[in-house]
């Protein structure tokens, strides 16, 4: 297949799971959005090999490099909630700041936590073996 | 000539693939590793748009297109999360314990700040799914009696932050370990961190891809009980 050929054909799958986690999110009654029931079923058809990582790595890697710009056009929206948000703007943005770091250091220092621990107990075990 | 950028399908895709372009350019050139692409493309683009006089409508009439391959995009994150499978089920408890540890510290330091700040009940709901990816962020707070334009605003905000001081955060604190580095970064800050997971390393960006599924399936359930705290 020609490269180009090939990429149409790997978004084609993508867009095919997307509209799939929009029938499900339409469907069932939870608060999931469609993109993470995109993304589990992505995963599970990955993981039961009904589509073969060469069937989307390309197109994938593809949107996922361009990620980033992606959520310009909301951040800029922005502009048109200042309006409402002047007048608490300093208590939530303390509120922002503070809470994202303190997100941040809980989940690195517990997860960080439990991987040295395993790895030290791992150590002692080969060390009872020496002996 | 406004009449011109109103009617122009890509003026508002341009300037933003533009802006974001300069911004790792600027990056590139003048070897800063803290200036933010993103940050500068959000901020270039205001100022473009204000100076030329463009409404942000006019704007997103052809930006929206970029926002709407978020959503498969996000589906993407499926596959650098299957391409370490394996790291997932060997630290499948170091994963879920991060998350819950970060869910729970991110609904306790909200509802602790709003009281303190004493905000009302609307405000404190509106805050509470801010670490969340938008899409759950919004449901979240409309179920609760927030305010979801707010709500998707302060979620962006936390987006970009994290996405601006993660990794130096996760250096000051020392959490080396890749995984516990996504699992921070995706756990705070959604997608928009998981974008800078992502840069960082392939472990970093599947943990981080993860974080945002989980932590906002937790959040749902978490918000609903924090909810009734204030």
């Amino acid at each position: 297949m020609r490269k180009d050929m090939k990429l149409l054909y790997q978004f084609g799958v993508i867009m095919t799971v997307t509209f799939l986690g929009e029938v499900l999110h339409a469907v069932l009654p939870l608060p999931v959005p469609a993109s993470i029931y995109g993304l589990l079923i992505m995963l599970f058809c990955l993981c039961a090999k009904v589509i073969k990582l060469n069937q989307v790595k390309l197109a994938a890697d593809f949107l996922i490099d361009i990620m980033p710009p992606m959520f310009i056009p909301s951040a800029v929206g922005l502009i048109t909630v200042w309006a409402d948000l002047k007048e608490i703007v300093v208590p939530v943005m303390m509120i922002i700041v503070i809470t994202t770091i303190f997100v941040m250091i809980c989940t690195g220092k517990v997860s960080q936590g439990i991987i040295d621990y395993r790895r030290e107990k791992e150590v002692e075990r080969k060390d009872e073996r020496v002996f | 000539m406004k009449e011109f950028f109103s009617e122009s399908l890509y003026f508002g895709l341009t300037i933003s693939i533009g802006a974001y372009g300069l911004g790792l350019l600027a990056r590139k050139k003048l070897k800063w590793g803290f200036l933010n692409p993103l940050l500068l493309a959000i901020v270039a683009v205001i100022v473009v748009l204000n100076v030329l006089d463009v409404d942000y409508a006019t704007y997103n009439e052809s930006a929206k297109y970029l926002s709407y391959l978020l959503t498969p995009a996000t589906v993407c994150l499926a596959v650098p999360l299957y391409q370490q499978m394996e790291l997932l089920k060997q630290n499948f408890w170091a994963v879920f314990w991060g998350i819950t540890a970060g869910v729970l510290s991110s609904l306790g330091s909200v509802f602790g700040l709003a009281y303190l700040f004493g905000l009302s009940h609307e405000q404190y709901v509106t805050l509470l799914p801010k670490s969340i990816t938008t899409a759950i962020g919004i449901g979240v707070s409309e179920e609760l009696g927030g305010i979801s334009t707010i709500t998707v605003a302060v979620i962006i905000v936390t987006g970009v932050l994290g996405n601006i001081i993660g990794e130096y955060i996760c250096k000051m604190f020392g959490i080396r370990e890749p995984i516990a580095v996504g699992l921070s970064l995706g756990t705070a800050s959604h997608a928009v961190g998981t974008a800078k997971a992502l840069e960082l390393g392939e472990v970093q960006g599947a943990m981080s891809s993860l974080s945002i599924a989980v932590s906002g399936l937790m959040t749902v359930i978490g918000a609903s009980v924090f909810a009734t705290f204030l």
